[in-house]
């Protein structure tokens, strides 16, 4: 009769150091196991391959943009905004700096190489940005130079958001004391030719 | 216990595919790792089949990636003018339309190698004849007054059926043997089986494009399970000389 | 540090205990449940038929996340999870091998129960709850077929729901009512849907629970068919039994890796398994129009699909299988015989068992064949001696000459 009941050996004859060490064994290579089988499920949750072809690039023509004009595209379900800016635009970005929290473009991930200048663009004349708040995620309005408002002295028209209030110029540059942190986010793009944008590749050129 | 096991799998080919109108089955002998076949059969499909047959639930751009063709070369090649490299492969034509024009819908191909098998398919491209009591001008003999024509016979040629005659007592039977070539097709019978063998196998994939990765995925999670099985087998002996 | 650690641990266990019986749910179910300590590989079953349960919440979980309920979409949702899906093919494949292997696993857990008396008093009720399990499974099982929305899929279903319309009076409102429009359409294949992802795995988990609850209230019976609890320690443990944990836990896993080997093979290299688990034919799309020339229940239902179609009568072919199903509820009372384990049984039991194992495997394989004359009179052989198994029990139960039983499991 041992203290562990009729069936079992007494608690002296076991071998507590050969346990622990196959215990931890069979326990490790168990949770490599375990993360494999987990692995199939965790991925299966990236986009699948109707979500990529859906999310494929898009050709946007801007032979019809004129200067000071808006559209919007549809690149993987986002708005993407393409601006054709005036003259007058062009120039006013130049006098921003002081107001604005990243004025030349240095947060890297808001924008590929070739945009990170002061139009954020390729071509000056043309913005390309997706049309989603830094903040939250809201669509900011189009408020052109001229629309009343009472965003202070230093507006000189750009993108505001209705959802909790951030201000971006027309380069899509975020204001100071703002809750957005960081510009609008300018896709990947290049030009086909001079009227036909391709939004979603870069062309080579990053 | 093994002799259960042995008639269970005595047993087991009475579940295969049906259908074969009597005809013994060419084997396809598919090879999914042989990838210029692969890329020659997508190549047919995509010339000869898909103008009538729809492949829905494939994308080009699968296909492309599982048989190494460059994408640009599958887009130039492949693909319709409307198609994109991530469009299904789709086909033009509607339904109803198919109906009143062919006579009955050609069915979607991309699960057809589920369905039929890879011998009936390869075996159905094989058996075309001559038969003028067809509106098509062919008959099949795996599938029995099928309304697809004969696509690859400008490859093929014409066969007809050949027969010998059996005597039964007073009686003569003709009795049909196979099919012999009557007029031949830009392609001798070798590369015309080639061709054929090519399209199976392309099919074959397209209907579980996951074979390309499944064996080797299984091969790894196998040999996983078999290294688990040394210690939790040692730690279950450690445990049990505790019982007496 | 470690000590640290461990105090802080045990604080957490006692904070818990005191709001929560956890330590007293793990003594009562594992560290201190007491199993006999002589199971042999029959036993391994019930483990396992827990893991192939997880196994398809899981697998269906994901499943639901990618499927369309819609007679438009469902076809092509499979198939959409099979290609688009990232590494959508192996659950899809995981999910659908796991149910064959729930029935495969059920079955010889089942097997078990008869060779070695566990429907016997005192564990009637275990036994019933888990012919209730037996029940949910073969509805999931049913319930899902359905949604690939396949061929036999459908005729499948057409065909089973059809069978409700052979009851009098009421049968053709009842198959319209249960199919919710003239034909199996995408009313039915919703409805279906929710019963297979609701519906009947929350009874199935809560029958489940009641099942092991229920064992370990009576003890596991054990190959001798010895109740252990009778001779006990002078601490009220039995002679015979050890703790489950970590006795038992260790060799349940290894248990479990061997059956995920299997497992394995089958989803990796043949899972569709020559059309047994996945047939070819419901890889051409539902169409009300045109039957497949050869429909036949997936192997699980086939030796009660086969006593269906051995009985010449729409109405009697029914109640037939339904009693094939039913009759084993009434096992725990057709039984006579003290004896419970095969062991300590007659010759005679031991033949009459395995006829019935061969009628059963019979059936089985008769239910995917094509009928012919032959077949069909070899069906209703086979049916008769399946039922003769359970019917004439009560009198061969009781001449059988059995052996003495001893009073101790036999251990090594």
């Amino acid at each position: 009769m041992s203290d562990r009941g009729n069936s079992l050996v007494s608690e002296d004859e076991v071998d507590n150091e050969r346990r622990r060490f196959l215990i931890a064994t069979t326990a490790g290579v168990g949770a490599v196991g375990a993360v494999g089988a987990a692995l199939p499920f965790v991925l299966s949750f990236q986009p699948s391959e109707r979500a990529k072809a859906i999310g494929a690039p898009v050709e946007v023509d801007i032979s019809k943009l004129e200067p000071g004009q808006r559209m919007i595209a549809t690149w993987r379900g986002q708005p993407v905004w393409v601006m054709r800016r005036t003259e007058k635009a062009l120039k006013d970005l130049e006098t921003m700096s002081a107001f604005l929290r990243d004025p030349e473009s240095k947060v890297v991930s808001q924008q590929p190489a070739y945009a990170q200048n002061v139009a954020r663009a390729t071509k000056a004349e043309y913005l390309v940005v997706i049309g989603y708040c830094t903040h939250l995620g809201c669509s900011p309005t189009y408020l052109p130079e001229g629309t009343p408002h009472n965003l202070g002295d230093e507006w000189k028209g750009g993108f505001f958001c209705p959802c909790h209030g951030s201000k971006f110029d027309l380069a899509g540059r975020v204001f100071k004391g703002v809750p957005a942190p960081t510009n609008l986010v300018v896709p990947p793009y290049h030009y086909l030719n001079d009227t036909l944008i391709l939004v979603g590749e870069d062309g080579g050129a990053a | 216990m093994k002799k259960l096991i042995s008639i269970c799998l005595l047993l087991l080919p009475t579940m295969a595919f049906a259908n074969t109108g009597g005809v013994h089955l060419d084997h396809a002998d598919v090879d999914l790792a042989d990838k210029p076949s692969l890329q020659r059969g997508a190549k047919i499909f995509v010339n000869y089949c898909l103008s009538c047959h729809s492949a829905s639930f494939a994308r080009f751009s699968g296909v492309a990636k599982d048989l190494d063709i460059p994408e640009d070369v599958m887009s130039k090649n492949m693909l319709f003018v409307s198609d994109k490299i991530g469009s299904n492969m789709d086909i033009a034509m509607k339904a109803e339309d198919a109906e009143k024009w062919l006579g009955k819908n050609p069915p979607d191909l991309s699960v057809i190698a589920r369905s039929r098998g890879a011998d009936w398919i390869y075996t159905f491209l094989n058996s075309y004849y001559l038969d003028p009591s067809r509106s098509t001008g062919v008959n099949n003999r795996v599938f029995d007054k099928t309304a697809m024509p004969h696509v690859l016979w400008e490859l093929q040629g014409w066969q007809k059926l050949a027969y010998t005659e059996e005597h039964h007592g007073e009686e003569n039977k003709k009795v049909i043997t196979g099919l012999k070539l009557v007029s031949p097709g830009k392609m001798n019978e070798e590369s015309y089986r080639q061709v054929t063998h090519d399209l199976t196998n392309f099919l074959t994939y397209l209907g579980e494009p996951a074979l390309m990765v499944r064996k080797k995925v299984g091969f790894w999670v196998i040999l996983f399970l078999l290294i688990l099985l040394i210690p939790a087998y040692k730690l279950k002996k450690e445990y049990w000389k505790d019982v007496k | 540090m470690g000590k640290k650690i461990v105090d802080l641990l045990t604080f957490l266990l006692g904070w818990i205990d005191a709001r929560f019986p956890l330590t007293k749910m793990w003594n009562e179910h594992l560290g201190q449940y007491y199993a006999p300590k002589n199971f042999n590989f029959w036993y391994f079953f019930g483990s396992l038929a827990l893991v192939v349960l997880i196994n398809q919440f899981v697998t269906g979980i994901w499943l639901t996340m990618s499927y369309k309920p819609d007679g438009e979409l469902a076809f092509a949702s499979v198939e959409y999870i099979m290609r688009d899906v990232p590494w959508g093919w192996l659950i899809r494949y995981m999910h659908a091998v796991g149910a064959s292997a729930f029935f495969v696993v059920i079955y010889l857990h089942m097997f078990r129960g008869l060779m070695y008396g566990s429907y016997k008093h005192p564990r009637e009720l275990l036994w019933i709850t888990g012919m209730f399990i037996y029940l949910c499974l073969m509805a999931e099982a049913f319930l899902g077929y359905l949604l690939p929305w396949g061929q036999m899929s459908y005729w499948g279903a057409k065909v089973i729901i059809s069978l409700f319309g052979a009851i009098p009076y009421i049968g053709e409102t009842l198959v319209l009512w249960i199919a919710g429009d003239y034909v199996i359409s995408d009313v039915t294949l919703n409805r279906f849907f929710s019963f297979h992802v609701i519906a009947v795995p929350i009874a199935l988990l809560g029958l489940v629970c009641v099942h092991v609850l229920a064992l370990h209230e009576v003890g596991s019976n054990n190959p001798d068919g010895v109740e252990i609890k009778k001779n006990k320690d002078k601490n009220g443990i039995p002679l015979d039994g050890i703790p489950f944990h970590p006795y038992y836990s260790v060799k349940d896993l290894v248990g479990v890796v061997v059956f995920l080997i299997f497992f394995a093979s089958i989803i990796f290299f043949a899972p569709a398994m020559n059309g047994y688990f996945l047939e070819h034919n419901n890889f051409v799309p539902a169409n009300p129009m045109v039957t497949p020339e050869h429909i036949a229940p997936v192997w699980y239902f086939t030796p009660f699909y086969a006593i269906l179609r051995a009985v010449p009568d729409k109405l009697l072919g029914v109640v037939a299988m339904g009693a094939a199903v039913m009759v084993l509820f009434l096992l725990p009372w057709l039984d006579r015989n003290p004896v419970k384990s095969i062991r300590y049984r007659g010759t005679l039991y031991k033949w009459i068992l395995g006829i019935f194992v061969v009628s059963f495997v019979a059936l089985g394989w008769l239910g995917m064949q094509q009928p012919t004359e032959v077949l069909t009179l070899m069906a209703r052989i086979f049916s008769i001696l399946y039922f003769a198994f359970f019917l004439l029990m009560p009198f061969y139960s009781k001449w059988d000459k059995t052996k003495p039983v001893p009073d101790r499991v036999t251990y090594k």
